[in-house]
């Protein structure tokens, strides 16, 4: 029965300690990032400006929880571990999402920066891991590439009415720009074991060169709006600082899981 | 062991009984129109079936999942069904069949654009995910984008101009 399509089923590679904890890190970083920008979005939900926004970030806040998902599952192959137990079984500061994610958020000049910002930089990210010679992630990538051109279209759009809105939402975005401009960069923070991700193709572009690729997309129009913004260096813990709103948010997400032990739906 | 005329014959009966589920969140289309099975195999003791989401958080994958179990167990096809999922090959708009297609129109869904635009496994760029949409209704090419987020993530809502209803497109991805 070897040559059975049906016993080729997929199974985990088996990976030496070092590589599935680079594996590991890499996947918990990408997971994290839309886990928690999902529940940022998702707090708009009944009172984002106009209806439509309110269908809007709440699909896109559905599409990037359902990211998460798919990261974690892939990563409990890896760590064998249970998909449901590391996104809700965690200490805040277990968490390894960008610092970019840690505020509130905010008006909507905020989140429309913040959501700008972060899609922009997933789009460098997911580019790079479509080619990764991790095949589950490539294949992964390469589906949410063509979803996040709806997230991606959405919140350029956005960012180009407030640009050329009223003052109110001029200076708003401004503000919003220079101070999440820091914290954007944390997206492309090293990884503690790149250098094996690197190696072995499966983060096949260095964080510091997407870091360079998404400066240069997006320097030029921030700049327009937010007149000019300094050199902002990625650093080692972009992805270790945590904030109070974040584990007010934690404290909101992790409700259910901690009040209902081993609860399903 | 099973002789292959046997499998082959099974693996036929397998899809036919796919392609009398209904897709749960739009019920005139089935999963076999809709383009999600992705492969059937069997052997002697299971029956696999290969799900490729239309988006990765789509809510109804888990229906689909437990519906395409309890109707091929029903079945008797072999005595265990598995449903795994897989983005490899991704699921596209393109996967939808023509007869899938005329489904969608004549349950009040526009399909998604069929004229390709976007390289199909490639990124879609914008002009691809903004395509004019014909009226289900009267068959307009006189429509709006009213917003590409819907009632569902695989959904955008637009309105006709001719004969001003708004209507749901399948999205293209």
């Amino acid at each position: 029965m070897t040559d059975s399509p049906v016993a080729a089923a997929d199974t985990p590679p088996t990976l030496d300690p070092e590589a599935r904890d680079a594996l590991a890190e890499l996947l918990l970083s990408l997971a994290d990032d839309e886990f928690v920008i999902g529940f940022w979005d998702s707090e708009w939900t009944g009172i984002a400006p106009m209806l439509e926004e309110d269908v809007a970030t709440s699909s896109i806040a559905q599409d990037e929880l359902g990211h998460a998902k798919a990261f974690y599952e892939l990563l409990g192959t890896v760590v064998e571990d249970d998909p449901d137990r590391i996104a809700f079984g965690r200490e805040p500061e277990d968490f390894r999402h960008a610092s970019l994610l840690n505020h509130a958020r905010g008006d909507w000049a905020f989140s429309t920066t913040r959501r700008y910002l972060y899609e922009t930089a997933d789009a460098v990210r997911l580019a790079a891991l479509a080619g990764s010679a991790y095949a589950p992630l490539a294949a992964l990538a390469g589906k949410m590439r063509r979803e996040e051109t709806y997230h991606l279209l959405h919140a350029e759009t956005w960012l180009r009415r407030l640009a050329d809105g009223a003052e109110d939402a001029r200076t708003r975005l401004a503000d919003a720009l220079r101070s999440l401009w820091p914290d954007a960069q944390q997206v492309f923070a090293p990884l503690e074991h790149e250098e094996r991700l690197v190696r072995e193709g499966v983060l096949p572009t260095p964080m510091r060169e997407l870091h360079a690729r998404w400066t240069a997309g997006v320097r030029p129009v921030v700049e327009r709006i937010a007149g000019p913004l300094p050199d902002a260096a990625v650093a080692p813990d972009g992805r270790r600082r945590r904030t109070d709103d974040f584990r007010w948010l934690h404290g909101e997400f992790t409700l259910v899981a901690r009040s209902e032990e081993g609860a399903v739906w | 062991m099973v002789s292959s005329s046997t499998i082959d014959l099974r693996e036929r009966r397998a899809w036919e009984e796919l392609a009398r589920i209904p897709d749960p969140e739009i019920p005139a289309i089935s999963l076999v129109d809709l383009g999600v099975i992705g492969s059937v195999a069997v052997d002697d003791r299971r029956v696999r079936v290969e799900l490729l989401p239309t988006f990765i958080g789509c809510p109804a994958i888990g229906v689909m999942q437990d519906e395409i179990i309890e109707r091929l167990t029903a079945s008797g096809i072999a005595g265990e069904v598995e449903v795994v999922l897989s983005f490899d090959p991704p699921w596209t708009s393109d996967r939808i069949t023509p007869e899938g297609r005329k489904r969608l129109r004549r349950s009040g869904f526009a399909p998604p654009a069929d004229t390709p635009v976007g390289p199909a496994l490639g990124q879609l760029d914008e002009l691809a995910v903004l395509p004019i949409a014909e009226c289900p209704y009267c068959g307009s090419r006189s429509t709006t984008l009213e917003n590409p987020f819907g009632p569902t993530l695989c959904r955008a809502i637009y309105h006709c101009a001719e004969c001003r209803q708004p209507f749901e497109q399948f999205k293209r991805i």
